[in-house]
């Protein structure tokens, strides 16, 4: 393909320019399995740029380059795009992202001291990388893994209740090139690269490694084993297979009314649908009401 | 106690091999699929409306009655888009679910798009759990191989393709119309609704999104039937929900229950907080959710009473602070978050939580003015309802329901920092000696 020159960016380093022959080819061939998935080819964008970066380590202006070529756009809107998700890298990343959940709960258990444990251990900040290109630091955001606070990824791999002692145990262990297992996750955390061409939809044959629960997320299942307590039997089942006991659900006559009315379609559903109501334009009262039934995450 | 745990998607996440396919049919698997396909499309609908099932991503809205808002077939295609983005702060039960028990997923999906005349679904994970997204990929494998997907699923002349995708790291493609720009390849940024995705969804055409564990439910309501599922819940917010425990509380974890306990039996059964500790202030559904005191230890943890108490279900994503905890700073710190994930799209929220987040930045640090309280309820005003997505409501939520319940920490943030008020030591799960105080803050964003 025809990728022009491209200028540095920075003194010193250089990007490499277009893709050989026999590397081109194969990217080709897995774009075309990528965008085989949908029914129109633009959503193969993502998982294209996790695939460039499963070949270079970061969104390089190759890759960038590829994706335009392989989807008829222009690099501009590629990088518009590429530029939005956390997860693409503007700069070659190590071999292993290590993301310390620094968000409120995280960081109170204690994550901003692991944080600030390995930025002091490995004598770098957020979003950089050590002189052996081993090790990327980042703080990242919650990863739905809040019981199991304060949380470390790498590569994108759970790394569960968390001390600085732990992570600094672990980010050496990296940096000495031995295999490290995540809490809950594949037998080996696999290098970026790898994870990344994962994320472009190709597997690994690694769904079956590892557990399939920690303890956290089987308390309640084990505490309900060992009470005998069951939902309402399903009809046809036999007894409930653990256990005789019968359920004790309560059914609650709904205590508060004070939610007036079903929902509707778009009621209340989008900040979009309030309506203009004049000079202020929305009443606290209002502004209430939104309040109570909206929600950052829609369903 | 009267209310106890009722486990119907936690029920074999101990199984040996719980992710795969034969644990799954082990226990049960895909007889609500059978069931369904057995049944015209139009009746799994209203066993889904009448069962009550109300969207478990945190908005409530009822999954039935969704999936009515699609206009009448005209021949294109309709498609089901499952959100399985869970990244709200706090929240924790799709990501676990779907590396346990993936193929409760699975069969949801293909319930659900026979349900709604759907041949290709798709469930957008975030990025940033690759053994999740390795899993899902393989359950999704392994239902095609058994014929539960792919051309004339079970011999029933339906056919179904399923698309598992990664996103890429964006709080915002959490919400639906920017997760179906996301899924289209573009910016994960918020559209103006209407029109709904009900009528111009993924690629402009009819779409539902529902989240996972919405869709996970569905499987044990064709099986049961709506009344079984009414059994559990209120009369209002029907059935079982996964409740998410976490920070100071002695066994964190997830905690399935019918909707409508309350949180004093649930930490009942987690062992309470944290030994010699009291709790202070928590999230009944997320970050995005009015917190709560102690006070609120008994409102039912349903649709209707957590909103009649002044915050929201959310999520079910019960985040625990006892009495060590800074009010001022778990809230700075939520404030840049939202600044940090706030596409940029609309004005009020793209400027507002940077503004909410300087003059949080500087009450942390006991730099704040007499005014700021003020400052931070006007910011707030000038951001509720004044966007196209929830996202910059969300982030008023926070600050103020803090203000409301905590205000003297607020205005203690006028002279002392919080990390002297509160060492965040005593909150830590362990010991440690902590370098900085009242200086740089380890987790700002820049």
């Amino acid at each position: 393909m025809s990728v022009e020159e491209l200028v540095p960016r920075e003194p010193g380093r250089v990007h490499a320019a277009s893709y050989d022959d026999v590397t081109l080819a194969r990217l080709e061939a897995d774009a075309t399995v990528i965008k085989a998935r949908y029914p129109q080819e633009r959503s193969a964008l993502l998982p294209l740029l996790h695939l460039v970066q499963s070949q270079d380590g970061y969104v390089s202006p190759r890759g960038i380059a590829f994706c335009a070529q392989t989807l008829g756009l222009t690099t501009a809107e590629v990088s518009a795009v590429a530029t939005f998700y956390t997860q693409y890298k503007r700069h070659p990343n190590g071999d292993y992202t290590v993301g310390v959940c620094t968000n409120t709960l995280c960081a109170v258990m204690g994550g901003d001291a692991i944080y600030e444990h390995l930025c002091d251990h490995l004598g770098i900040g957020h979003d950089e990388t050590t002189e052996d290109g081993k090790v990327t630091l980042e703080r990242v955001e919650c990863n739905a893994a809040c019981d199991y606070a304060p949380v470390v990824m790498v590569n994108w791999e759970f790394f569960d209740n968390q001390t600085p002692e732990s992570a600094a145990a672990v980010v050496d262990a990296l940096r000495a090139g031995e295999p490290v297992a995540p809490t809950r996750g594949a037998d080996q955390v696999v290098t970026f690269k790898e994870m990344s061409r994962v994320l472009a939809g190709f597997p690994d044959g690694r769904a079956d490694e590892g557990v399939g629960a920690g303890e956290a997320t089987l308390r309640g299942t084990v505490l309900a084993h060992e009470q005998g307590w069951t939902a309402p039997p399903l009809p046809g089942q036999d007894e409930p297979r653990r256990t005789s006991a019968r359920t004790t659900t309560r059914a609650r006559t709904g205590t508060a009314r004070a939610a007036a009315s079903e929902p509707r379609t778009g009621d209340e559903q989008s900040s979009a649908e309030r309506p203009v109501t004049g000079e202020r334009d929305a009443s606290s009262q209002q502004q209430e009401t939104k309040q109570a039934s909206s929600d950052a995450k829609e369903d | 106690m009267a209310t106890t745990l009722a486990p119907v998607l936690t029920d074999h996440w101990d199984a040996e091999r719980s992710w795969s396919l034969a644990t799954y049919e082990a226990n049960g698997g895909y007889r609500g699929l059978r069931r369904a396909l057995g049944m015209p499309a139009a009746d799994v609908v209203t066993a889904v409306k009448d069962s009550g099932l109300r969207g478990r991503g945190g908005a409530g809205f009822p999954t039935g009655m969704k999936w009515g808002f699609l206009p009448a077939p005209d021949g294109g295609p309709r498609y089901l888009v499952v959100n399985a983005d869970e990244s709200e702060p706090g929240t924790c039960k799709d990501i676990p679910l779907m590396m346990a028990s993936p193929q409760h997923l699975i069969e949801g999906v293909a319930i659900t798009s026979y349900a709604i005349g759907c041949h290709h679904a798709f469930i957008y994970v975030r990025g940033e759990v690759v053994h999740v997204y390795r899993r899902l990929l393989r359950a999704v494998e392994e239902a095609y191989a058994k014929g539960y997907l792919g051309k004339n699923v079970l011999g029933s002349g339906f056919d179904l393709e399923v698309t598992v995708h990664a996103g890429a790291g964006a709080y915002i493609c959490g919400e639906e119309t920017a997760l179906l720009d996301s899924l289209e390849g573009l910016r994960g940024q918020p559209r103006l609704k209407p029109p709904f995705p009900a009528v111009a969804g993924l690629y402009a055409r009819p779409t539902v999104v529902n989240n996972v564990e919405s869709i996970a439910s569905v499987p044990g309501i064709l099986v049961g039937g709506a009344d079984w599922f009414k059994q559990m819940g209120t009369e209002r917010s029907t059935g079982h929900g996964l409740f998410s425990l976490s920070g100071h509380v002695t066994r964190p974890g997830q905690y399935e229950a019918p909707l409508g306990i309350t949180l004093r039996e649930l930490l009942e059964m987690a062992g309470g907080v944290r030994e010699g500790h009291e709790l202070k202030f928590w999230t009944p559904g997320g970050s995005s959710t009015p917190i709560f005191t102690a006070e609120h230890l008994d409102v039912p943890l349903d649709y209707e009473s957590v909103g009649a108490a002044g915050s929201m279900l959310g999520t079910r994503a019960l985040q625990i602070f006892d009495e060590t905890t800074s009010v001022v700073r778990a809230v700075t710190r939520w404030t840049e978050f939202y600044k940090h994930e706030s596409c940029g799209k609309c004005t009020p929220c793209r400027e507002g939580t940077f503004w909410l987040a300087q003059v949080m930045q500087r009450l942390e640090r006991g730099q704040g003015t007499p005014a700021d309280i003020e400052l931070l309820l006007d910011l707030c005003d000038n951001i509720l309802g004044r966007a196209f997505c929830a996202l910059g409501d969300g982030a008023t939520s926070p600050v103020t329901s803090a203000i409301q319940y905590f205000r003297d920490e607020f205005e203690a943030g006028c002279h002392t920092p919080a990390d002297v008020l509160f060492p965040p030591e005593r909150s830590a799960l362990f010991d440690y000696t902590p370098r900085r105080r009242g200086a740089a803050l380890a987790g700002v964003h820049a």
